[in-house]
């Protein structure tokens, strides 16, 4: 028999909804961990997330070097998805990603936590796209 | 454990000529278990005569609600052991982000559409979000959790007697989803239902009518052997009936559910209201 272990239905739920739009849209669960992004977000982070798969905060958030617009890296906690997750709130802001094709790319993102009772965190959602360069 | 299907039929109640094989009655199903310990799940309009059959002032009974959609809600004011002041009556839900259970019940259970207020019930009625964890009522284990349907919905996971018994009236798994690729964990239910001696789980449609109805939160014949075949259930019980099915067409359905299924196991069945099932078993009992 399998193991019983099922993603919240927050996830699937928002899973599928990502994977209809057009715009990039990036999801973690309540620990952080990458569970999946959609196509138009493999665009600009450049890697399908087949061949990307689920990985830890830590891992992705070295993966895809983030820095704010000056260049510095920001760390996870200063990250949008990362304030999202750990601070519980909507956050938007424009960034510098490296993707995993080595193209730095100007993104927009807005993040925003997933939960499913109020004291009941399941996981984030980040929807970006490409801001104009400057 | 044994358990006893007071009605079946999805949506609205159904009776009439066309519907006497499986029955016209919405969903309400009785779970006894050896100890004594009885669970009803759901209060469709097969409570009612669920209700005539229950001992004057029993033990505490508890009623695990779904969800509050109307064909799981319609026969509570009709359930005689909420009339008597001598019981007490424990009411299951899912919880809703805004609203309590009991006053989410309370827009059906009062007037206009209602003539009694539900806080003039003479039962002593405690309500209940059910737990993020499982729980114990008398010698049941229980496990609630969300489903994909319409509004916030849970199915029920019931451990007793060395058996597993899996109730997910109103599931919609493959909205969006091909329910044969998904990584097992993305999939709704599936927790609930895994490895179930016995699954009820919504049928209520057949593929070529799914196809116009979906989101409606209900399942196709073929989305609900799938599903069942994802989470290794022992056997199928195909539940709510769709209200337009005369008996014909859900043996058709039945059918077209067996050459899904295959040759392996036991094959799936219709969900009959006044049957009783030993879970851990299968064996129609009356």
């Amino acid at each position: 028999m399998h193991e019983r272990r099922q993603k919240n239905l927050v996830l699937i739920v928002a899973r599928e909804f990502a994977s209809r739009l057009a715009t990039a849209t990036f999801i973690a669960d309540a620990d952080g961990n990458l569970v999946f992004y959609n196509e138009p977000a493999e665009d600009l982070l450049g890697r399908t997330f087949a061949e990307a798969g689920e990985m830890s905060a830590a891992e992705w958030a070295g993966v895809f070097a983030v820095e704010d617009l000056d260049g510095s890296p920001l760390p996870l906690e200063r990250i949008p998805a990362g304030i999202a997750l750990l601070e519980r709130r909507p956050v938007h802001r424009d960034v510098r990603v490296t993707g995993l094709d080595g193209v730095r790319r100007k993104i927009s993102v807005t993040a925003f936590p997933l939960l499913a009772r109020a004291d009941e965190l399941v996981g984030v959602v980040a929807i970006f796209w490409e801001a104009q360069s400057g | 454990m044994q358990a006893t299907v007071w009605g079946c039929r999805g949506s609205l109640a159904t009776p009439g000529p066309g519907t006497v094989r499986y029955g016209g009655n919405t969903s309400c199903v009785e779970l006894r278990l050896d100890d004594g310990t009885v669970l009803i799940l759901d209060a469709g309009t097969g409570i009612r005569p669920l209700g005539l059959e229950l001992p004057e002032a029993p033990e505490p009974i508890h009623l695990l609600l779904t969800h509050l959609h109307l064909d799981h809600l319609e026969g509570l004011g009709f359930f005689l052991p909420v009339w008597n002041a001598n019981n007490e009556v424990h009411i299951w839900g899912p919880p809703s982000p805004v609203r309590s259970l009991d006053q989410r019940i309370a827009r059906y259970l009062s007037p206009p559409l209602f003539p009694i207020r539900l806080g003039d019930l003479p039962a002593r009625v405690v309500f209940h979000d059910v737990p993020r964890e499982p729980w114990k009522i008398g010698g049941a284990r229980i496990e609630a959790a969300p489903v994909a349907h319409r509004g916030p919905t849970v199915g029920y996971r019931i451990e007793g007697d060395g058996a597993v018994l899996a109730y997910i009236p109103d599931h919609e798994p493959a909205l969006g989803a091909d329910l044969a690729e998904l990584k097992p964990d993305w999939i709704s239910g599936i927790a609930v239902a895994q490895g179930a001696n016995l699954l009820f789980h919504d049928a209520q449609y057949s593929e070529d009518e799914y196809a116009t109805r979906i989101g409606w939160g209900h399942s196709s014949v073929a989305h609900t052997v799938t599903f069942a075949r994802r989470a290794d259930v022992e056997r199928l019980a195909l539940f709510h009936h769709d209200p337009m099915h005369a008996d014909d067409d859900l043996e058709a359905l039945e059918a077209r559910a067996r050459d899904l299924w295959g040759a392996a196991g036991e094959p799936p069945t219709l969900a009959r209201e006044g049957t009783t099932v030993a879970v851990a078993t299968g064996v129609t009992t009356a």
